[in-house]
């Protein structure tokens, strides 16, 4: 390849940096960005699959002859700085068979979506799953430094660091860190020889151990659908289909949330990536499959009326009569 | 952290809301009672600003009340909610608002069905199948998208309400206490214990 070829390839987005004007930016690949990325590129290459088709790096910005302005305006900056990744929807919970981790792949800075594709799953090791809310960029940098350290300690060692392991490294490392502007909440996620596990661990330093955890801004919303599912015997299945539909419901109900649905499933030897599932697809079509339906309310309810039984006989008798 | 509930089934409208009345840190009541029959087949939950709350239930309920002995008639749940409404909306723009959240039920006798509506202090109204205010509403309204049915026997309807106050029980830092909870159908209005 030649030189000149190399340069035009990487060129999008560096072709003027000073300026990020649109006219720098190729208009068909931005709007390409969220709807081109294939199925198997989710949930595999080191946590960066969603990157590999994009030849090279580029970033997407508001279509707006001055971006920077336009996120100036449409974000809460404060200290001069454009804070991403506010609000999302997390969540993971134990069950009999293992461990399911579900979240939302929107980013959000104030009101703009700055970008639908996210993988807020980060993929730690073979066996260890760390999800992504608050500062995106925090817990992408310390989960990949703790997906080292479990490394380090499996060679030391000759065996896997356990999850609780895992998660108390991270709360030590970030609580030393306390008040100095780290941000993030995530849940530590796995199966190790004492079975599945997840423990929450967040930038305050909490350390939490449970089974069922839903962090973020639509938070609340996949609680109300999570809790009144869940139960320890659940089948593989519907343990994924109730991951599935509590983001779903925080996609549905939560403006920070959306997009689309990563699900994960861990099992005794190592995790799995189920699917990505766009959530307007979810509300119409649901996840596919032979009986598959809808998730939305409307979609669900379409059938029924709340209008008493006694006036439909009336109005058979009604139409009897004419 | 007041919070009330309501959702429609086959020919009733379920409403619900909690019983506690609090103060600063305090809660000074726990039988308080925040639905408000406001005619033989109308319901209302208030709440938001105290003081705000009863007044203007008791407002609306006496006016409703004055138009039927003028009238011989009761307004019908949608006309009686777009008058809630308006006054609402009028008050926003005085001098001294009304800050007061509403979910108003009723059973249209003359139709034969059940109307909800959801109204804000702002004067928003909206029909809707079920509807909460409150911080419960974070946790009820994606969970009443996956189990309310509008055409639901009323045994069915109950457990749905069962499941969202359990929830909001188990979720909100704050306990609620009990709930207070009517129907109003074809047959009126009348107390519920769940």
């Amino acid at each position: 390849m030649s030189m000149h070829s190399f340069v035009a390839r990487f060129s999008s987005s560096a072709a003027d940096p000073l300026s990020l004007s649109l006219q720098s930016r190729n208009a068909t690949q931005a709007d390409d960005e969220d709807a081109g990325i294939p199925i198997e590129l989710w949930g595999s290459q080191a946590g960066f699959g969603s990157l590999a088709s994009q030849g090279g790096h580029s970033f997407a910005v508001p279509k707006v002859p001055n971006p920077a302005e336009f996120l100036r305006m449409h974000t809460d900056e404060h200290e001069g700085k454009i804070k991403i990744q506010h609000g999302t929807t997390c969540l993971a919970f134990r069950f009999k068979g293992g461990v399911i981790v579900a979240v939302d792949s929107r980013a959000s800075a104030g009101s703009y979506i700055a970008s639908g594709t996210v993988k807020k799953v980060l993929e730690i090791n073979k066996y260890l799953l760390g999800t992504m809310a608050g500062g995106g960029a925090d817990c992408q940098y310390w989960e990949t430094y703790l997906g080292i350290q479990c490394r380090l300690h499996e060679l030391r060692n000759g065996e896997r660091m356990s999850v609780a392991a895992a998660s108390k490294y991270l709360a030590n490392l970030v609580y030393g860190y306390k008040g100095m502007g780290l941000s993030m909440a995530t849940m530590i996620c796995g199966w190790d020889k004492s079975g599945p596990a997840v423990y929450y661990v967040d930038s305050d330093g909490t350390r939490m151990k449970g089974d069922v955890f839903s962090v973020g801004s639509g938070s609340t919303f996949a609680y109300g659908v999570l809790d009144q599912g869940y139960k320890w015997d659940l089948s593989d299945e519907e343990a994924q289909e109730l991951g599935r539909r509590s983001i779903y419901a925080a996609g549905h109900r939560d403006a920070y949330t959306g997009n689309t649905v990563n699900l994960y499933h861990v099992r005794e030897n190592g995790w799995e990536f189920i699917n990505n599932y766009d959530i307007s697809k979810l509300h119409y079509e649901g996840p596919g499959g032979i009986t598959s339906e809808g998730y939305g309310y409307s979609v669900r309810t379409a059938e029924q009326t709340s209008r008493s039984a006694e006036n439909d006989a009336m109005q058979e008798v009604e139409g009897d009569l004419v | 952290m007041e919070c009330s509930f309501a959702l429609t089934g086959k020919g009733y409208v379920l409403i619900a809301a909690d019983m506690t009345s609090a103060r600063s840190i305090v809660k000074m009541k726990h039988d308080e009672d925040k639905v408000k029959p406001l005619g033989p087949h109308l319901l209302m939950t208030y709440s938001g600003e105290p003081g705000d709350t009863v007044q203007f239930a008791e407002y609306v309920e006496r006016n409703l009340r004055l138009y039927q002995i003028r009238n011989h008639s009761v307004l019908r749940p949608h006309s009686a909610a777009s008058w809630i409404r308006r006054t609402l909306a009028d008050s926003l723009r005085s001098r001294s608002p009304y800050s007061v959240n509403l979910l108003v039920g009723g059973y249209d006798v003359s139709e034969h069905e059940p109307h909800l509506y959801w109204i804000d202090y702002l004067g928003t109204m909206a029909t809707v199948p079920f509807a909460a205010h409150g911080y419960g509403s974070y946790f009820a309204l994606s969970l009443l998208d996956r189990y309310h049915n509008p055409s639901a026997s009323l045994e069915e309807g109950i457990e749905t309400l069962k499941r969202c106050i359990d929830e909001v029980q188990k979720r909100l830092i704050i306990g609620l206490g009990k709930f207070k909870v009517r129907v109003v159908d074809k047959d009126g209005v009348r107390e519920i214990e769940i």
